[in-house]
This record gives structure tokens, C-alpha cells and sequence, in this order.
């Protein structure tokens, strides 16, 4: 067991570039309160070793970032079994979510939580512009607005996830998103996308009210529905008889 | 006016008399503020529809004339240095960038910017709504089928004004909307490819479109624009309005208000009102966000790329056509996917264009028109409006097919395959509880005319029964319910040469298709019969 930890904690610390740094020990208490969280709210479906069930997949080579995205975000435990896991409120405080991180993480290495660095949102906002037109819009939306895929399943819109979460998702692809490894998108070009972001969300419209940033589709409904609903109380004013 | 009434003159009305008269007798402008001056118009919302149309063309007037100062539309290639963080040093057109200045740089230039789009969409939709008037009160009927097409001929141009103006910026979400273009355009056999490269100089997309647009945008267009809402406004006083029928409103006459004084100046302030609608909409709500768009760049597409609403029903026509309806013959490949949808939306307008020919033809009813049908008595022609109303609003859902997937939880595939059916199913049920309607309604109508209405007042006679009183409508209501022509269907008739030919013979079918349901409405008999037997 302890080997195990070793090999795996080791692997962990140099299998992803971004938190090469990273060296904080895990305490062993952590991972037994990881290991109790598993076995009572995800071995059912991913197998007390993670070996996955009919139920759920095997999480080998998940490491840490996917299980702080997936139960960070509410996802897992899933509520249901649908076209793909909604985001919902979290189930477990942050400690939680972190002891069960590197509890999976200590036995399934893989991609680890993000350093704090690159998670700022004060980078480049205009190349993460850029990148996330490239890369992103065509499922996120260029606002990052969400949008639909194909049988039910859908990209979320992005407005307000954490910084964490957005890079946790790029380096380990949930649900039907494509993993973006850092061959792909360097960590820095990840903070730009980040900071892209976080400068939308921090950022109101400079023309007024967003209407969902959807696009064509709320500008006309609202035409229809406001602009020629205001118009049309006018003339029926105009042309009412005084009574 | 030179013609003033003998009244005190105070030094105030000298002027005015004496202005008039040196303008009126080196102009003779008297006789055309005669004969406008009292231009009638009758006093009900819906005739204000087409008002609201023109109003919102001189607010996309004005603005477009300050946007004109400060747009270029050159395709140089520069790279940003404006105001905007997100897009610093990203590399882009003059076009872009000129679009980002006005709406960062230019002081009122953002608010101008969305006055002019938000101006566009009222424009189109007030154009759309006042031809929903007009055709379900028949008022495209004889003297005004010209009218109609010229009307037909505005709203085309409207929405090619629309489409020419949101590809302006040269930003991501236009530039999609160019390719799509692009795409429907080399689906077609033969000249496709030409068309393409004669519109955009070249193979997509090049750098001559957007100075092309810009020319069409700001000269040709609005030129023919201008034109054919003067022809339109001229048939318009020559025809004059169409009235709701009312005690004194016949076929003869016109009912209404002059348009001076009284109707000039609540038009004066009916202008005002919508401007400052679209003023206030323009200011709290941003419409066409370029910078979220980034500038156009052939490889991303966005999730949720829409056309403006006008234009929807086009690329909702496109998402509905199922896939691999691609037939290649000799090499050739024929896009079926694209020249079906193409085909549908033509063949749409085409005969939104010639109704009111189809229906003097299907009628034989060459008579002038001068009185508004309410839409329920004509039930086949509202029948059939709804019907087409229906097939066009599935086109244009499905032009947010994807929207509708993700913001009501449904599946993309549900959405399209749903449509799909909605499309032929949709208008068939329209048309079938239209017209069950419509003849629900106006055999209300004569029941009303004749027997009155329920009082809820219960009596009971001195032979114990109850019966309930039913309270007459006064003169004024019952005209209006009454008063409508009635037609019959045509008879099959032999021709000069004592032939019955097959046109005449599909004519008489059509006919009955249009009037062998009817309802007819209660004669003078009828009423006065019901009167007498009505006092209980």
C-alpha cells in the first residue's frame, strides 16, 4: 500500500507539467477520509477499486483534476442516469472534494488540480480570446453562452465556473468535451483562456443588457415580443376613442 | 393658404397669409395641400402598422448617415490597438476595426450603432405584422393588388437592406452568415460557382465583398428603397385607405380623419413616440455584440450561429432539409439538401407576391374593394394565411433549432425531426381549425344579429317555464355584424365557343374550394322576422 502511494504520488507530481512544483504531501488522514468518502457515495458504480461497474466507468488514470471538476462542480454523484451528468449543487464541502481527489489520485494517477498561477485570470485575455474562438466556441459559444450536441447532450454555459474547474476540464475532457493536454494548449495559453473568461464574466456588456448572450435569436425575439408589443399599445392608445 | 376666411388679422396671421401666398404663387403648392391635406385616415391600430414601418426607415435613415461618417470599409489588414482588452493586438480588417472604434471611440457611436440594428429589426417586423393586416382584411383586393406588390417588393428589399448591413462589420457571426450565402449559392447547378466568384471577386472570402455590400448597403438599396416607398405611398392616397364596415362606412366613401391638422400632428407624435421606443430599447439592451465575435476568420464557427430573425427563415429552411440528398449525375453533383430549401423559400415568397391575383382569379370577382373583411368573413382566405403563417414560423423555429434544444432540455435531433413533420403537418391543421373557427365565429355572429345576446336574466312565465331574455344589439353593432358580401361559388360556364375547358373546370373547383363553406349573413327579412318574434 504504501509503495503504491509512493509510485503513484510520484507519478502524480511529475505526470503533469503544470503542477510540477507542486510537492505538498498528502496526509495519510486525508486519504483514509478519501477512501470512506469513495466507498459510501461513488464505489457503487466505479467499483471499490475503481474498476468501473455496468453502472460506471472505470476511473483509471483519472487523477485528482477530474475528480475535483466532476464532484467540485456537483456533477458526480450523479442524480440520474441522462444524456450526460448536469451541473447541480455540490454535495461535499472543499476538504471533501480534496480528500477524494487524492484519494483517487493515490491510486489512479493522472492529470493533478491546476496551480494556483495559472488560475489568476490576469494573463493574456486577448490570446485567450483568440484560442477560445479556435478551440471552444463552436460547442461553448463565442460569449461562452453554451450550446446544443447532438442526442440530448450539450456544451454548459461557462459564465461562472471557477477558474479551477475550466482548467480541470480542459486537461481532462468531461462528459463529450475532447481533452486539450498541454501539447495542445500550453498551461500559459490555458491562463489566457481563463483570463479570457473571467474578464467576460467580470465584465458587463458595454451596449446593456446581455439578453442571455444568445445572440440574433434573443435580439429578435425581443423585437417581437417587446419593441413591437411597446408599439403596438401606442397605436391602440393613439387611436382609442375618449370615452 | 390663400384661402383665408375673413377673421381679425392680427400681425401674426399677415405673415402667415402672406408667406403662403408668395410660396403658392410661384409653386402652386395649394392645390397638393389640398388635395393631401384632406388624404383620409381611418381610426383603427391596426392601420397605424405600416406607419410604424416608415418611421422606423427614417430612424435607420438618420442613424445610418452618422454610422456612414465613421465606418470604412476597407478589407486592409491592421492589428487592434483600440480600447478593447480582449482583442489588443489581434489581427483584423479596417472593417472590424473601424466597427469596434465607432462602438468604443466614437462618443454616442455604440448607442447609434444599436439605434440602426435595433431600427433594422422593427423595421422588418412592423413590415411583416402591417402585411399580416393587410392580407387577412383583404385589403390587397381590387385597386390594390399593385400596392401589394409593391409592398412585397419593400419587404424583400428590407430584408436585403438586413442582410447586407449585419455582414458590414466583417466580424465572426457575419462573416458565418456570408459562407452560408456563399454555400446556397454554389449549390446551384451551373452558375453557382460563377455567381460565387462574380459576387465575391474571387473564391470565398476574398476582399471585395464587404466594400461590394457597403455600396449596395448605403447607395443602391436605399435608393431603391426610397423609390419604391414614394410608389407606394403615391398608390396609396390614389387608392385610399380600406375601413372596417360601420353605420355610414361603404364601399363608397372613407371614414376617418384628415390628415391636417388633426392626423399630421398625432402622426407628428406617433414618430416621436417610436423613436424614442427603439431610443430606449438601444440604450438598455445591446443588440450584435461584435466584440464578443472576434473578427472573421474562415476556421471557427460559434455554437448558436444565427442570422438575424428576418432572415431565419432561410437557415431554418436549410437545417430542416434532411442530410445525404446529394445526387451526383455525370460528375455533377446536385445538392438537393440546399436546392430544395432554396426552391420552398422562393416558391414561398413567389406566391406570397401574387395572392391577390391567385384569389381575383380563383373569386372571378373583379369588383373594387373598399371595405376591410374582418378576417373570420373570409374564412378560406384566413384559413389559408394561417397556413402559411404556420409554415413560415416552423422555418424560422428551426433556424433555433439548437437554442431550443439546450434551453428546454430537449434533444437537437427531437427538435429537427419534430419540425420536420410540423412543417407539412402544421400548416394543414392551421388551415382545418382556422376555418372551423372562422365559421364558429360568424355563426355566432348571426345568431347574435338575429336573436341578440344571452342577459343572464332568467324569467319565469305564468305557465312556470323559464326562459332566458336575450338582449337585442343596437343598430350601430348589428351593422357590423352583418354587413359583409356573400359569396357563392363560381358556376361552370361554357365558353363562346360552347366548350367547357379544363381551366374552367379547375377555376369552378377552386372555387368551391374558397366559398362552399360559408355562412351566410342574415337579410333584412331575417332580422326584422327575428325582431318581431324576439319581444318576449
Amino acid at each position: 500500500m504504501i509503495g503504491l502511494l509512493s509510485t503513484g504520488g510520484a507519478y502524480a507530481a511529475f505526470g503533469a507539467t503544470a503542477t510540477a512544483d507542486e510537492t505538498t504531501a498528502v496526509s495519510q488522514s486525508t486519504l483514509d477520509e478519501g477512501e470512506k468518502l469513495f466507498a459510501a457515495n461513488c464505489a457503487t458504480c466505479h467499483g471499490a477499486a475503481l474498476e468501473g461497474t455496468e453502472a460506471g466507468p472505470s476511473l483509471h488514470g483519472v487523477g485528482a483534476a477530474s475528480v475535483d471538476f466532476q464532484v467540485g462542480t456537483g456533477r458526480m454523484p450523479m442524480a440520474f442516469d441522462g444524456a450526460q451528468a448536469e451541473r447541480k449543487p455540490v454535495q461535499f464541502t472543499d476538504e471533501q472534494v480534496k480528500a477524494l481527489a487524492a484519494y483517487v489520485a493515490s491510486i489512479s494517477p493522472g492529470p493533478a488540480i491546476p496551480d494556483e498561477e495559472y488560475l489568476q485570470g490576469d494573463t493574456d485575455a486577448a490570446n485567450g480570446a483568440e484560442l477560445f474562438r479556435i478551440n471552444c466556441a463552436m460547442c461553448h459559444n463565442v460569449a461562452g453562452a453554451g450550446g446544443a450536441l447532438t442526442e440530448g447532450k450539450f456544451a454548459p454555459p461557462l459564465g461562472g465556473v471557477a477558474p479551477e474547474h475550466i482548467y480541470e476540464a480542459m486537461v481532462t475532457g468531461p462528459q463529450n468535451m475532447p481533452v486539450f493536454n498541454d501539447m495542445n494548449l500550453s498551461p500559459a495559453d490555458k491562463a489566457d483562456i481563463i483570463s479570457y473568461l473571467t474578464y467576460v464574466d467580470d465584465n458587463s456588456s458595454p451596449g446593456g443588457f446581455e439578453l442571455g448572450s444568445l445572440g440574433p435569436v434573443a435580439e429578435g425575439l425581443f423585437i417581437w415580443i417587446f419593441g413591437l408589443g411597446a408599439v403596438i399599445a401606442i397605436t391602440v392608445w393613439l387611436t382609442a376613442k375618449a370615452n | 393658404m390663400s384661402t383665408s376666411t375673413v377673421t381679425p388679422q392680427t400681425r401674426g396671421s399677415r405673415f402667415t397669409a402672406a408667406a403662403a401666398n408668395y410660396l403658392d404663387e410661384r409653386t402652386s403648392i395649394s392645390g397638393a395641400v389640398k388635395e393631401l391635406g384632406r388624404k383620409i385616415f381611418p381610426d383603427h391600430w391596426s392601420f397605424m402598422l405600416g406607419e410604424v414601418a416608415l418611421y422606423s426607415f427614417v430612424v435607420i435613415l438618420l442613424s445610418g448617415t452618422f454610422l456612414t461618417f465613421f465606418f470604412d470599409p476597407s478589407m486592409t489588414e491592421v492589428y487592434y490597438d483600440g480600447e478593447y482588452m480582449p482583442l489588443s493586438g489581434i489581427h483584423m480588417s479596417v472593417a472590424y476595426h473601424s466597427s469596434l472604434d465607432l462602438s468604443f471611440e466614437v462618443r454616442g457611436g455604440l448607442l447609434m450603432r444599436q439605434v440602426h440594428h435595433w431600427a433594422a429589426l422593427l423595421f422588418v417586423a412592423s413590415i411583416g405584422l402591417h402585411m399580416l393586416r393587410v392580407f387577412f382584411t383583404g385589403a390587397f383586393r381590387k385597386p390594390r393588388e399593385i400596392n401589394w406588390v409593391i409592398g412585397f417588393v419593400l419587404f424583400v428589399l428590407a430584408m436585403a437592406e438586413g442582410f447586407t448591413g449585419y455582414s458590414l462589420p466583417d466580424d465572426l457571426l457575419s462573416g458565418n452568415g456570408l459562407r452560408i450565402i456563399d454555400g446556397m449559392l454554389k449549390g446551384l447547378p451551373v452558375v453557382g460557382v460563377w455567381i460565387s466568384y462574380f459576387l465575391f471577386g474571387g473564391e470565398f472570402p476574398g476582399v471585395e465583398v464587404i466594400p461590394r455590400l457597403y455600396v449596395l448597403h448605403i447607395m443602391l438599396l436605399p435608393a431603391i428603397l426610397i423609390v419604391t416607398l414614394a410608389l407606394h405611398m403615391v398608390l396609396l392616397i390614389v387608392n385610399k385607405h380600406t375601413q372596417f364596415a360601420g353605420p355610414g362606412r361603404t364601399n363608397e366613401n372613407v371614414v376617418g380623419v384628415p390628415i391636417l391638422p388633426h392626423f399630421a400632428a398625432k402622426a407628428g407624435g406617433f414618430f416621436f413616440l417610436v423613436f424614442g421606443v427603439i431610443m430606449l430599447i438601444a440604450t438598455f439592451f445591446t443588440i450584435n455584440p461584435i466584440w464578443n465575435y472576434g473578427p472573421y476568420d474562415p476556421s471557427p464557427v460559434s455554437a448558436g450561429t444565427q442570422p438575424d430573425w428576418y432572415i431565419g427563415f432561410a437557415d431554418g429552411a436549410l437545417r430542416l432539409a434532411p442530410p445525404n440528398w446529394d445526387v451526383h449525375v455525370f460528375g455533377y453533383t446536385l445538392p438537393f439538401g440546399i436546392l430544395v430549401p432554396m426552391i420552398a423559400l422562393v416558391g414561398l415568397l413567389v406566391v406570397v407576391a401574387i395572392y391577390p391575383f391567385l384569389e381575383a382569379w380563383i373569386t372571378g370577382d373583379k369588383r373594387e374593394h373598399h371595405i376591410a373583411d374582418r378576417p373570420r368573413n373570409a374564412p378560406t382566405r384566413t384559413a389559408i394565411g394561417a397556413a402559411g403563417v404556420t409554415f413560415y414560423a416552423v422555418m424560422w423555429a428551426a433556424a433555433s433549432s439548437d437554442i431550443m434544444a439546450t434551453h428546454f432540455m430537449l434533444t437537437m435531433e427531437g427538435v429537427i425531426h419534430t419540425l420536420q413533420a410540423l412543417l407539412f403537418v402544421g400548416p394543414v391543421i392551421a388551415y382545418i381549425v382556422t376555418k372551423r373557427i372562422c365559421l364558429g365565429l360568424q355563426k355566432k355572429d348571426r345568431e347574435i344579429a338575429l336573436h341578440g345576446f344571452e342577459s343572464g336574466r332568467i324569467v319565469r312565465m305564468p305557465g312556470g317555464a323559464y326562459i332566458e331574455v336575450h338582449e337585442q344589439l343596437d343598430e350601430y353593432e348589428r351593422w357590423r355584424l352583418v354587413s359583409y358580401t356573400d359569396y357563392a361559388p363560381l358556376m361552370i360556364r361554357p365558353n363562346a365557343k360552347g366548350r367547357i375547358t379544363a381551366t374552367q373546370r379547375a377555376r369552378a373547383a377552386l372555387s368551391r374550394w374558397f366559398f362552399e363553406d360559408r355562412i351566410v349573413p342574415p337579410t333584412k327579412g331575417e332580422i326584422e322576422h327575428a325582431k318581431e318574434h324576439g319581444h318576449h
